[in-house]
């Protein structure tokens, strides 16, 4: 008989964690996005869920309609996305900047609403079933628990997207010129870059990676209308949790919180959905601009 | 027998005694506001939007258009509206309905918690409340009410039909992932407690939260447990979410667990895929393609609603006709009285055949046994169940005496 840690086995225990860090994944991949946009361009964009949702749909769509396969949607349906998040910021957005946060919240929020319920009139609540491309079907098993491989693929492709972003923005010459802009709009403009269009870029961009979660997710869940407003909510949490605007408090958390819910899942399953709230309310209280989020 | 006529005396003389004001009135047909106003309340927008939503209002629909949409030479209206799941938002909504809007029955009523709710409050008032949405046993239990009546299913035959179909074949180990809430709850208890008589046992259960978007980590507990069923005690988008999901973990591929979806609707099936959904055991109270009757009325629904009814829609339809028939009856939409004239009537429809009323609320019919058939053996979209067994209503449902009712007989 092996050891137990707190009354579970450590096989369990290793299981959930790993299960934590998948849907930490989604978490990371969302809570980034929303971070994007938060430090570039000051909106608080409550369209995320819904688009996120948009991205599982296109990619169902693009399967059903043209026969385009689980790979190519991983690509185009982020593009797709991201031209619809352009079209949002260019002709709704972009004359909300500057306006209190409370407008572009506002607007994205009946956006979300619109978007949501365009999708449930046409589909229905109960879902469209994606099936998980032949490559990554089937598991392994680890010993301690069966871990489907496409998991271990959405573990693996948000790392790597989270990782890149996180680059592209410190380290690279087009992310100084972003943080220059958020510093200094006017300033930046001066030396000759179009910032406007940096903006709607950085949007689309934000959104886009919303798209590309919802494709990985698309397999996992049923693709339904509803599946962003479950998950935004907690991804919210997630950014005030790791400071509004910070890109790697948004990806750290992200994973944690996950990990902490699949703790949560094992110890009391009943409190796993509110679980991420009460470290919310926590975090407010010790440090209100968030684990990693500097006062303004 | 003589029971019954001594019953259907003494109601008489109470409703004379309650109409003394106006006895005459009360035979040309006296309605409330001059009409017959329906209430559906559901979910339409969440998990459980599915397998009631407007379905069920067109089904109430249906039945009213039956009858002319006119009763007594008076107007029926038909109403719906939304309670999101929230029973606080569902017992307003029927407070305001009967209160301010005139409303006469309130109709489906998904969630059990919002049921309990609104059951509460049709009791106070003495309005109709027909149950067509909401599953545990509890609505014609320690929680009846004399104007109450639990239509298409509960817990307890879902419970005897699934739960002992399962033993029989073997499957005499539990493990329970179940909602955490009034729903959940009951029919975990009940099936639990169908097992043990047929003598299998429990290893463990976990409680999930409603509306869970990953239930992977549940059924990793359910793996690990090493029973020989999972009993999914959850319904709508749950119970599709861990059906999905418990195809990729693999839990049924090794062949030492099975899953058992103690409560599957049609439109769970249809969003699943045979591929996913194929060989689960499933009770019902209806399935649009038992009959021509059942055939032809489900045809004229598909028709304006684009999906094959569920039991719930058709459980509606067959409620709703029941309860305007009582009405015509009994001449008068005054809820005891009308409740009283609906248990006296037996219910035949294409619903159910020779549908009796307990005094409890419960209508008993028979309900199915179903396998859902593999994507080979589908003729097409909606070919979904193999009827395994006609569960007489006897059998399905608890007698008044085992219900906890307490009810006068």
């Amino acid at each position: 008989m092996m050891g137990t840690i707190f009354g579970i086995p450590p096989q369990a225990l290793f299981g959930q964690l790993l299960l934590g860090l998948i849907n930490g994944s989604f978490y990371a991949l969302l809570s980034l996005g929303l971070a994007v946009i938060f430090g570039m361009l000051n909106v608080i964009n409550f369209a995320h869920g819904a688009l996120y949702m948009m991205g599982a749909f296109v990619a169902w769509l693009l399967l059903n309609q043209l026969g385009i396969g689980y790979w190519w949607a991983l690509l185009v349906a982020p593009l797709i996305v991201g031209a619809f998040g352009v079209v949002l910021e260019k002709t709704l957005l972009s004359r909300l900047y500057k306006l209190d946060h409370l407008y572009g919240l506002l607007l994205t929020f009946g956006l979300a609403l619109i978007v949501e319920g365009a999708f449930r009139h046409q589909y229905g609540v109960s879902g469209q079933p994606y099936p998980i491309p032949a490559e990554l079907s089937g598991g392994r098993n680890l010993g301690f628990m069966f871990l489907p491989n496409y998991r271990g693929w959405v573990v693996v492709a948000s790392l790597i997207v989270c990782i890149g972003t996180w680059i592209a923005i410190e380290k690279t010459k087009l992310g100084a010129y972003l943080r220059a802009a958020t510093e200094n709009p006017v300033l930046v403009q001066a030396f000759g870059i179009n910032v406007p269009r940096m903006v709607t870029l950085t949007y689309a961009f934000g959104v886009a990676l919303a798209g590309l979660a919802g494709v990985l997710a698309a397999p996992i869940y049923q693709v339904s209308p509803l599946m962003g407003s479950h998950l935004i909510i907690v991804v919210f949490a997630v950014v005030v949790i790791g400071g509004m605007g910070s890109i790697l408090g948004a990806v750290l958390t992200g994973y944690g919180l996950g990990l902490l819910e699949g703790l949560t899942k094992v110890f009391y399953p009943e409190a796993s959905n509110i679980v991420v709230f009460v470290i919310m309310a926590v975090v407010l209280m010790v440090k209100p601009a968030g684990l990693f989020g500097r006062e303004r | 027998m003589i029971a019954r006529l001594l019953a259907g005396a003494a109601l008489a003389a109470l409703t004379i005694g309650v109409m003394s004001t106006g006895p005459a009135m009360a035979q040309q047909g006296k309605l409330s506001g001059d009409m017959v106003k329906i209430g559906v309340l559901n979910d339409r927008s969440g998990l459980y939007a599915d397998l009631g939503g407007e379905g069920s209002a067109i089904a109430a629909r249906m039945a009213a258009e039956e009858f002319g949409n006119k009763i007594l030479g008076k107007p029926i209206e038909i109403i719906t509206a939304d309670h999101q799941n929230k029973p606080d938002i569902g017992s307003n909504l029927a407070r305001q309905w009967i209160d301010q809007d005139g409303v006469d029955a309130i109709v489906d009523v998904p969630n059990s918690g919002v049921a309990l709710a609104v059951q509460e409050v049709t009791k106070e008032k003495k309005k109709i409340f027909l149950m067509e949405g909401p599953a545990t046993s509890r609505l014609t239990g320690d929680a009846c009410s004399p104007t109450g009546f639990h239509w298409a299913y509960d817990t307890r035959a879902l419970a005897v039909g699934t739960g002992q179909a399962i033993v029989k074949e073997g499957g005499d180990s539990w493990f329970f992932i179940t909602a955490d809430y009034a729903f959940g709850h009951q029919l975990e208890a009940d099936t639990s407690a169908e097992v043990k008589k047929a003598g299998g046992k429990i290893v463990g259960s976990v409680k999930a939260p409603l509306n869970t978007a990953d239930f992977s980590s549940f059924l990793l507990q359910a793996q690990a447990s090493g029973a020989k069923i999972v009993g999914l005690a959850n319904a709508g988008g749950d119970t599709i979410t861990s059906i999905k999901q418990a195809s990729e973990f693999g839990l049924t591929q090794s062949g030492q667990q099975k899953l058992a979806g103690l409560l599957i609707f049609l439109s769970d099936v249809h969003a699943l895929g045979l591929q996913v959904a194929q060989d689960l055991v499933l009770t019902t109270g209806f399935y649009w393609d038992r009959d021509d009757e059942t055939r032809a009325w489900s045809k004229k629904f598909f028709d304006r609603y684009g999906k094959m009814p569920t039991m719930v829609q058709a459980g509606s339809y067959s409620a709703v006709r029941h309860y305007l028939k009582a009405i015509e009856a009994a001449g008068t939409d005054d809820g005891p009285t009308v409740a009283a004239k609906m248990k006296e009537m037996p219910v035949n429809d294409m619903f159910a055949k020779n549908g009796t009323i307990l005094p409890n609320g419960r209508m008993v019919h028979d309900m199915y046994l179903a396998r859902v058939k593999k994507p080979s053996e589908s003729k097409g979209a909606w070919d979904y169940y193999q009827i395994l067994r006609t569960i007489p209503g006897k059998e399905a449902f608890a007698t008044f005496e085992e219900s906890g009712c307490k009810l006068p007989k």
